[in-house]
């Protein structure tokens, strides 16, 4: 991972300028349930809910303005950013597509769906449509829904037994 | 009644067996710390013993044995607490193949280029991989890289060399308190990093290259300059602050290739801060002087040590000895400086002083060792900073002030600006320079309601002050166990510094902290315990600039930067003759001396320097000094010799030594400036952290570094609206030019301008009232 270099333009950033009051809200909420000593606990909820606030991805000003909002040391939250694969730390398509290719559905044509998800979009698992529609996560992992494979989640939301007219339909609703 | 079982053990110590060795420790102790207090080694990387456990590079695993029964799985000895009768085997066939396995996984991504790697032949990896490691590679998949990062002008990387140990990430965290390192990616792809990309800001980041285990931080000044086995270790001091760390002076045919600490649990324990590991690059910067030179009809020219010291002893002996002022620098060696007070009797002149940088002589205060040493500031339950940055002042005292913090100790401070700490401060009282003796009267006020009787002379002003809360809950805090008051070095040279450590000693008193003056210059203890101070009836260091005398004495001073007030300085010394000992021969020295001695530096001579705790550390010549240049004390002794003055007739440095004599000065206690009412806007002046010396504003590496702030005139948002300033680029001040900063660091009413930068060395001194318009 190379550095990004923005430093200079993040050092001085006002976390109540940059965060929305919504997610501000959701960060206050995710901070109440922990000891008032370990606000680092609800790094990944702020995080996520910053993500949010962007439509998918996170910035180095979005990263640094939740650490300064929580008064954490900045380089705790470009930790956790960079660690979960469920927090973008690039610019990313606002609709998070995730196909599952872990075992089960795998065995239940997972591969097919991926291929005509890339074919149809014209990209390739872990890119995003030039539009900025739509990304195709790379490598999902199980997503906890064998009993239905295949799956996949779709901004978070699950979608399973999935069949291609299936994926197509839910595709062509994506705004 | 039976016999009671024998219990050998002191209480809280258990017994342990290492590789057949009995053993005891404290109860909470690693195996790793029972097998290194017994020399048992045992191969690690993420294990420090200063930093916090990890746990995470495995290369310490161990065999167990407990209650007579094996453990399942080896242990890593860095974390895992000895138990009583444990026992513990580090070289068994079970845990030399624990240990080889590690191993070849920690080497899977290393790459194999020790031959350019800076950290060959002094690298852990490569110790424990002839130790422990196969002779051969079994791995044939691609080898990962990763992308190095700039971290500045101190610090080298190449990151492909890293092996997760994470002891840097833990240093900047723990012991810097900057946490400005951390672990980027995960798993196989775990990378340490900045992520945002930044040079390392802490005044401590050399350490993280010690801290390394392999080649991925290196010194990035000595860079391919030379391998390890070619260098010759020489132990030294260091001289840009009173602290004294103990050093290791690396050389090679009697040049300083680097520096590294040298262990000294009191001092600087296992640290060295970058001002001292990084000053060395400043012995040879393109002035330094190589041979004696004579200013002959306004024209500089090199002479022979015999023609030179005979000018200086023409020049010397030309005026009267009330009419020579002697100014030394207050890192002088005590030998050098106690060779000054003979000069100075021998030739009749009282004026001598070190003090080159201190306002305010109306106590007559020189240095004193700390009350509190500085190893036990760490144990403190509460401390009140007095016009301290610490962390830019002395910056492994403040590493001490950390510790305490982070076991809960709370950090008052009463500051002519919001100084940048790297830990929260339990309080702060911001104030311009002019009131910052107002504040501390508020905390005195505080003292004397909770009981404290106050000392006659400062009792009015005292009782006119009003306390608020936070002053009873600092003088609470400083009450509450064990506690130091810190006077720091933007209060010793302060205009009212005579208020201020009045102040600060009656605080001290009353909540019984120890008080700790830092002594400004890496001798001023020496020096004060010497009497390189005024003789009777003598002139301070700035009424001798004040009242011009007919002709100086510079010893290792550099006009205009060293002097507290550099137009003064620059003043007196352009119309009188000037004899200057000095290692450089910068512009302006030239432009006032009329002789310049070139002499050796610390790490070239042979000498003492007395530390804040009162240690007088002797160190010896670790490095040759360039050309001609010889050392101070032999100049002296030649100069003396020459002009036949007494007490100069000792043939060595044992026959000097013996000579010297401890003339302690009686402060004046209880006298105080006169405080003016303050009005207008005036200076802050500090001394930037990489500027204090003539040597370290040489040392390019460190001036390149971002904690060296370009000049600038920093005043608040506020400010600069009722100055007419706002949007204005740049400012002029008296007759520089220097660009704006708005910084909300700063006080109303104060203007923060750092000295002893070439634009800012001669604006009026601290605490002067100065204007400051659009230009």
């Amino acid at each position: 991972m190379k550095a990004t270099g923005n430093y200079e333009q993040v050092r001085h950033v006002d976390p109540l300028a940059v965060l929305s009051e919504h997610t501000r809200h959701h960060i206050d909420h995710w901070v109440a349930k922990f000891p008032p000593d370990r606000k680092r606990s609800a790094l990944i909820q702020a995080l996520f809910a910053a993500q949010e606030q962007n439509q998918g991805y996170l910035t180095d000003e979005l990263i640094t303005a939740v650490a300064r909002y929580l008064d954490l040391p900045a380089i705790w939250a470009y930790e956790v950013a960079s660690f979960y694969s469920m927090l973008e730390t690039r610019p990313v398509g606002r609709n998070n597509v995730a196909i599952c290719t872990n075992i089960s559905c795998w065995l239940n044509g997972a591969e097919d769906i991926v291929r005509h998800c890339e074919r149809k979009l014209g990209i390739k698992l872990g890119e995003s449509t030039p539009d900025g529609r739509v990304y195709l996560k790379r490598e999902e992992e199980c997503i906890a829904a064998c009993a239905c494979a295949p799956a996949m989640t779709v901004n978070g939301h699950y979608h399973e037994r999935l069949t291609i007219e299936k994926v197509d339909e839910i595709l062509d609703a994506l705004k | 009644m039976s016999a009671q079982p024998a219990n050998h053990a002191a209480p809280d110590l258990l017994n342990v067996e290492i590789d057949g060795k009995p053993t005891q420790i404290r109860k909470g102790a690693m195996i790793i710390e029972a097998a290194d207090a017994i020399g048992v080694a045992i191969p690690r990387f993420c294990y420090h013993r200063k930093l916090p456990i990890a746990a995470n590079c495995r290369m310490c695993l161990v065999e167990v044995e407990m209650g007579g029964k094996p453990m399942p799985k080896p242990q890593p000895a860095c974390a895992t607490p000895v138990a009583e009768g444990m026992k513990v085997r580090t070289r068994s066939d079970a845990a030399l193949k624990f240990q080889k396995d590690v191993m070849e996984f920690l080497l899977i991504n290393h790459p194999l280029d020790c031959p350019i790697c800076d950290q060959g032949g002094e690298c852990e990896l490569q110790d424990v991989a002839l130790g422990y490691g196969r002779s051969v590679s079994r791995y044939t998949e691609r080898k990962r890289t990763i992308a190095d990062e700039n971290l500045g002008s101190l610090v080298a990387t190449e990151m492909t060399r890293c092996i997760q140990c994470t002891r840097c990430v833990r240093f900047t965290s723990e012991i810097a308190g900057t946490y400005e390192l951390g672990g980027m990616s995960r798993g196989d792809n775990l990378q340490i990093g900045t992520y945002i990309g930044k040079t390392l800001e802490t005044e401590l980041s050399g350490n993280i290259i010690d801290v390394c285990p392999v080649g991925a931080l290196t010194n990035k000044p000595f860079q391919y300059k030379a391998r390890a086995w070619e260098l010759v270790a020489r132990p030294s001091v260091a001289y840009h602050d009173a602290l004294g760390s103990n050093l290791w002076l690396h050389t090679r045919r009697g040049e300083v290739l680097r520096t590294v600490p040298r262990d000294n649990e009191a001092i600087n324990e296992c640290w060295l801060s970058d001002r001292d590991r990084y000053s060395h690059e400043g012995l040879y910067a393109a002035d330094r002087l190589r041979a004696p030179e004579v200013r002959r009809n306004g024209q500089w020219q090199a002479t022979t040590w015999d023609d030179a010291l005979a000018v200086a002893a023409e020049a010397l002996r030309s005026v009267p000895g009330g009419e020579l002022g002697i100014l030394a620098h207050p890192a002088t060696t005590d030998e050098e400086g106690d060779l000054l007070v003979r000069l100075a009797r021998g030739l009749g002149s009282p004026h001598l002083d070190h003090r080159l940088r201190q306002l305010d002589f109306a106590d007559g205060a020189a240095a004193q060792p700390f009350a509190l040493p500085a190893a036990e500031v760490q144990e403190v339950r509460a401390a009140l900073l007095v016009g301290s940055d610490l962390r830019r002042e002395m910056p492994l005292l403040n590493h001490r002030l950390h510790q305490a913090v982070k076991k809960g100790a709370k950090v008052y401070a009463v500051n002519p600006a919001r100084f940048d700490f790297n830990y929260r401060l339990a309080g702060e009282a911001i104030t311009a320079p002019q009131a910052l003796a107002d504040a501390l009267l508020a905390l005195a006020r505080a003292a004397v309601a909770e009981g404290a009787g106050a000392p006659a002379a400062l009792a009015e002003a005292i009782n006119a002050a009003a306390s608020d809360e936070g002053d009873h809950a600092a003088i609470a805090a400083l009450k509450s166990g064990k506690a130091v008051v810190i006077l720091g070095e933007a209060a010793v040279t302060h205009p009212q510094a005579s208020w201020l450590r009045a102040l600060a000693r009656f605080i001290a008193q009353a909540t019984g902290a120890g008080y700790d003056e830092l002594p400004v210059g890496a001798n001023a203890v020496g020096l004060a315990r010497l009497g390189v101070l005024p003789g009777n009836g003598g002139l301070d260091a700035q009424a001798m600039l004040a009242q011009p005398r007919q002709a100086y004495v510079l010893y290792g001073a550099e006009p205009p930067h060293d002097f507290a007030d550099g137009a003064a300085a620059l003043k007196a010394l352009r119309d009188a003759r000037v004899v200057a000992f000095s290692a450089f021969a910068p512009p302006a020295l030239r432009e006032v001396a009329d002789v310049i001695l070139p002499i050796a530096l610390l790490p070239e001579t042979d000498g003492t320097l007395v530390n804040v705790d009162g240690l007088a550390q002797q160190v010896r010549a670790g490095a040759k000094a360039p050309g001609e240049a010889r050392d101070g004390w032999k100049v002296l002794r030649a100069l003396g010799g020459l002009m036949q003055l007494p007490s100069f007739e000792f043939d060595d440095l044992a026959g000097l030594r013996d000579g010297i004599v401890a003339r302690p000065a009686a402060p004046r206690e209880g006298r105080l400036a006169p405080r003016p009412a303050a009005a207008g806007l005036t200076r802050l002046a500090t001394w930037p952290i990489y500027r204090v010396d003539a040597v370290l504003r040489r040392a390019g590496a460190l001036n390149a570094h971002p904690l060296n702030r370009a000049p600038a005139v920093r005043v608040n948002a506020d400010e600069a609206q009722r100055l007419g300033l706002a949007g204005a680029a740049a400012v002029r001040v008296a007759d520089a030019v220097l660009p704006l900063v708005v910084d909300p660091a700063v006080p109303d009413g104060a203007a923060w301008v750092e000295a002893a930068q070439d634009s800012t060395a001669t604006l009026p001194p601290y605490g002067a009232a100065i204007t400051v318009s659009k230009a």
